[in-house]
């Protein structure tokens, strides 16, 4: 399959960059990992006039832990994050999506910050980074602005970012002590997208007893979904069957999925209910520091 | 800008060429220089059949843009014999039954070789995930497991 022709561009800095978005507006699109919009090109699905591969501005490609964040650049791979000690250490939530997003080789290509501006509910890391509280920096010709994930997915594949912004870095605040998360995903086979996948973060007191929770959804309706109200039932328990039960029950009645060739929906609303349970329970099993 | 000269290495030799923006890496590899052990298989991304090192890390070459590989390095399974003998994944796909009709093999091997550099002394297990961006529609997998495992033993032991 032959995408539509188009101007190519590789600009050497951010900031090139963001003049070419800024030329060419809405006819052009960033290329990142290339893993969503190359093959939505080769349908034509997608076909701007110009592209701007961003694969060539330096010191982009970081994940680090720094002033109590774990930093991930607009180039990271997916690959930097499984090969990174502070995620495999801190994040387990993290570690355990990773695993379960696409094959190696996508992996290798496949970015991040891409993950999250191409605004798909079906991908995974929104779902993760919306658990973790987790922010954005989106870079355009005024300079940088700040904004929670929770604030950053607006449609179905529409995002906060402007035509002229480039979302420059993900920061995911560092989990105190007492933290863990869990991902799961039902697939039809290995690498394939969600049927529906739930990701969730806790923080336990000495006690265990739930001082911060954080539910994301995958693939449970038009945009990736943040069970709010789960997430603020949860504070202030403890994470016994009954309590689980309800939390599993608030989630999925947050969510609304639609039937399509993975499943019906009211499978995936079941679905989301069970996979909340576990995620939580797999959550806590970490967060008391059980096997990571 | 819709045409762009460029320059990339391909099992350590240069080329260059005038490419249309939109021509995919795996045309490129095939059409223009002719190099047709890189298979060419679903298109969309699933299969692995195109599977190429860029610079070392295993990419699907029907899903990057040619003109982006300029400036970098590409191994395909043309790359892969050094000094006119096999290379021991190759090798031990032969000894191990890893192919039947082949169209997944250039694919399997470069995946296996990026696999192996990470992951010098995998289990079974791992093994499996490590190929699970490539299909094969002969094997079952099983002997395509078996070789792979033979070939890092050898590789361990002759220090590759
Ligand atoms: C076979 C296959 C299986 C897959 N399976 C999964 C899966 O199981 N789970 C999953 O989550 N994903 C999956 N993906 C999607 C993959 O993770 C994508 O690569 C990812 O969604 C997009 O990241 P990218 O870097 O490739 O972005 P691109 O494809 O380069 O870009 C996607 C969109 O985001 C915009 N964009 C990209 N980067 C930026 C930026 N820094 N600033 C502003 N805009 C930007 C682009 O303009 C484009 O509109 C799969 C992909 C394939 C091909
Ligand atoms: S042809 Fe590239 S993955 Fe199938
Ligand atoms: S040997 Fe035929 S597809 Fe693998």
């Amino acid at each position: 399959m032959i995408p539509s022709a188009f101007e190519y561009y590789a600009p050497g800095s951010v900031a090139e960059a963001i003049a070419l978005l800024k030329t060419h507006g809405d006819e052009a699109k960033i290329l990142s990992g290339g893993h969503s919009l190359i093959p939505l090109m080769k349908l034509r699905f997608a076909s701007p006039a110009v592209i701007i591969d961003i694969n060539g501005i330096p010191g982009l490609d970081y994940v680090k832990e720094e002033g109590g964040f774990l930093k991930i650049g607009a180039l990271a791979r997916e690959a930097s994050l499984e090969s990174s000690p502070v995620v495999q250490q801190k994040f387990p939530l993290i570690a355990d999506v990773v695993k379960v997003i696409a094959d190696p080789q996508v992996r290798n290509r496949a970015t991040v910050a891409g993950n999250l501006a191409h605004g798909d509910p079906a991908n995974d890391h929104p779902a993760v980074m919306l658990a973790l509280g987790a922010e954005v920096e989106l870079t355009g010709p005024g300079g940088s602005r700040t904004l929670p994930v929770s604030e950053f997915f607006v449609d179905l594949l529409e995002t906060a970012l402007t035509p002229e912004e480039v979302l420059t870095e993900i920061r995911v605040p560092v989990p105190p002590a007492g933290s863990g998360g869990a991902y799961y995903k039902i697939e039809r086979k290995v690498g394939d997208f969600a049927t529906i996948a739930v990701g969730s973060q806790v923080t336990l007191d000495s006690g265990g007893r739930v001082t911060a929770a954080g539910i994301g959804l995958t693939n449970a309706a038009t945009t990736p979904i943040k069970a709010t109200d789960a997430e603020a039932y949860l504070v202030g328990k403890s994470l016994d069957d009954a309590t689980l039960e309800e939390a599993g029950r608030l989630a999925m009645a947050m969510s609304d999925p639609s039937s399509d060739s993975r499943a019906p929906a009211a499978y995936k609303k079941a679905m989301v209910k069970e996979l909340t349970i576990r995620t939580l329970k797999r959550a806590a099993e970490r967060a008391r520091g059980g096997q990571a | 800008m819709s045409t762009h000269t460029v320059t990339l290495t391909v099992n350590g030799q240069e080329h260059t060429a005038q490419v249309e923006s939109r021509l995919l890496l795996t045309h490129l590899i095939r059409d223009v220089l002719r190099l047709t052990g890189t298979h060419f298989g679903c298109d969309t991304t699933n299969c692995g059949a195109c599977t190429v090192l860029l610079d070392g890390a295993a990419v699907k070459s029907c899903t990057l843009f040619a003109v982006q590989a300029n400036g970098k390095s590409i191994t395909t399974v043309e790359g892969m014999a050094q000094n006119g003998g096999l290379h021991p994944l190759q090798a031990a796909f032969r000894e191990h039954h890893g192919l039947q009709c082949g169209f997944c093999t250039p694919g399997m091997l470069l995946s296996a070789l990026d696999f192996l550099k990470k992951n010098p002394d995998p289990t079974e297990e791992e093994i499996r995930w490590g190929i699970s961006g490539n299909l094969c529609r002969c094997t079952g997998y099983l002997s395509i497991v078996k070789a792979i495992k033979a070939a890092a033993k050898e590789m361990a032991a002759g220090g590759k």
